[in-house]
């Protein structure tokens, strides 16, 4: 869940960023806006199963915008320099967000997003993972039907998530346009986008292709069990 | 009987450039066709729900005429079936546009300044309304026009939900993705401002007579090819 940021560590110091480059030097740089972090891997990297032009256009385009606009949303307000995930649960405001939710969550949603696929992805997860998907949803099977079905009934826009509990209780749900399981209190472990631009270049109106190519040949499985393990630490 | 998807009033391609003729095909042949099965489908286990016509439905929603198991049905795809239904006819192709004319300019005028300030704010309407949904211009119950949006497949027809504005629909603009994605990808302003080249305004000019005679025209009946 690392934060769109690139320097490699920060801490906040009486309104400014203290910024530890990766030459090891320290600067000093006052209210640095919060930048878009790129996919781990190359924008054609999951060709053929999600192509290059969508991610131009989803990361490169919808992302960005939203970066773009949380920031000019916080300058000069307190929320500036504060990390995504406080700018997220700030906004959320308890269920009556403010406008900088929409794009602070779709901006963590989105990166969370990225980082749940890989190149030649997809297959099966290992290990206590995989056990806890068999003991919470009977088999791998029908988590994946699962999983599938909450995609496809999110009407209009929103995310599909995989969650897990400090005990290691998986559970799926599914949330509508920027809402996410962390200001529900949740913690994710795996999401699809099912906003109708994250498959309507590939596949247009046929969202269950698009979750089921998702399922079977992109997620990264070590991403969702690293993301496990630091849930149930 | 069941609901149908109407037949478009042109063309696939009629609406080119400004909506391309691909989009026209898989919305109305796959998303529109969608709502009608996914509400026919429902009614099925209340028929006696399928003879109260599709405004009636839509006016219907979250009062205790639609029953409990199938309120979300109906209103996802009731709602869906009405505005595409009352979509495909707001639009025709950009030699037959003119603009607003006669009592709806007069109205235009008169509640918003002029045609272009009721454009800024339909444009922002549109624009603004973040995930799915749609932007409205209707006339209220005294006569006087608004602009709203609502999220998803909802409309002005539903007085019942809480968030909803009632109005008699004059003018509507579909801004889901699936409406403008394959031409416009993410650039919905764009796509707002080619739609006022392809407006019906003859067609507008009807639904808000219809509207001040508290009237809803559109009845999701098969319109005749032009």
């Amino acid at each position: 869940m690392a934060l769109a940021m690139k320097a490699q560590a920060s801490s906040l110091v009486a309104g400014q960023r203290r910024v530890r480059s990766t030459s090891g030097r320290r600067a000093v740089v006052t209210q640095a806006a919060l930048e878009l972090k790129a996919p781990p891997y190359k924008l054609d990297a999951l060709e053929p199963h999600m192509s290059k032009q969508t991610l131009e256009f989803h990361w490169g385009k919808h992302h960005r915008t939203y970066v773009d606009n949380m920031n000019k949303q916080i300058a000069g307000t307190p929320l500036e320099g504060k990390s995504l995930e406080e700018i997220v649960v700030a906004s959320w405001n308890n269920g009556t967000p403010s406008p900088v939710f929409n794009n602070a969550a779709q901006v963590w949603n989105h990166t969370f997003f990225w980082e749940s696929m890989k190149p030649n992805g997809g297959g099966a997860p290992t290990g206590a993972l995989a056990d806890a998907i068999a003991r919470d949803f009977g088999s791998f099977d029908k988590f994946k039907d699962e999983f599938k079905q909450a995609g496809l009934t999110q009407f209009g826009s929103g995310w599909a998530w995989l969650n897990a509990d400090k005990a290691g209780k998986l559970s799926i749900s599914k949330s509508p346009n920027a809402v996410n399981p962390v200001v529900e209190g949740k913690t994710p472990i795996l999401t699809i986008d099912v906003w109708e631009h994250a498959y309507y270049i590939d596949v247009q109106n046929r969202r269950a292709d698009f979750i089921q190519t998702f399922l079977d040949k992109l997620v990264s499985w070590d991403a969702v069990a690293a993301r496990y393990a630091a849930a149930t630490k | 009987m069941a609901f149908s998807l109407p037949s478009l009033p042109y063309d696939y391609a009629a609406l080119e450039p400004h909506v391309d003729a691909t989009t026209m095909n898989i919305h109305h042949t796959k998303h529109h066709q969608t709502y009608v099965n996914n509400l026919n489908a429902a009614l099925d286990k209340f028929p006696e729900l399928k003879s109260v016509g599709i405004v009636d439905l839509n006016k219907a929603v979250n009062t205790d005429k639609i029953p409990a198991d199938i309120k979300t049905v109906v209103r996802n795809n009731g709602g869906g079936h009405y505005n595409h239904s009352f979509f495909w006819k707001i639009m025709t192709n950009p030699s037959n546009t003119n603009g607003p004319m006669g009592d709806l300019k007069a109205a235009i005028e008169a509640d918003f300044g002029s045609v272009d300030e009721m454009k800024t704010k339909f444009n922002a309407a549109a624009a603004g309304r973040f995930g799915s949904g749609w932007a409205w211009l209707g006339v209220d119950e005294a006569g006087k026009l608004h602009i709203e949006s609502t999220p998803n497949q909802d409309n002005p027809l539903m007085s019942h939900l809480p968030d909803t504005k009632p109005l008699f629909p004059v003018l509507g603009l579909d801004v889901w993705e699936h409406a403008y994605y394959l031409k416009y990808q993410n650039r919905r302003p764009e796509y707002i401002a080619a739609f006022w080249n392809v407006v019906n305004w003859e067609q507008a000019a009807e639904n808000f007579k219809a509207g001040k005679e508290h009237k809803v025209l559109l009845d999701g009946a098969p319109a005749p090819k032009m």
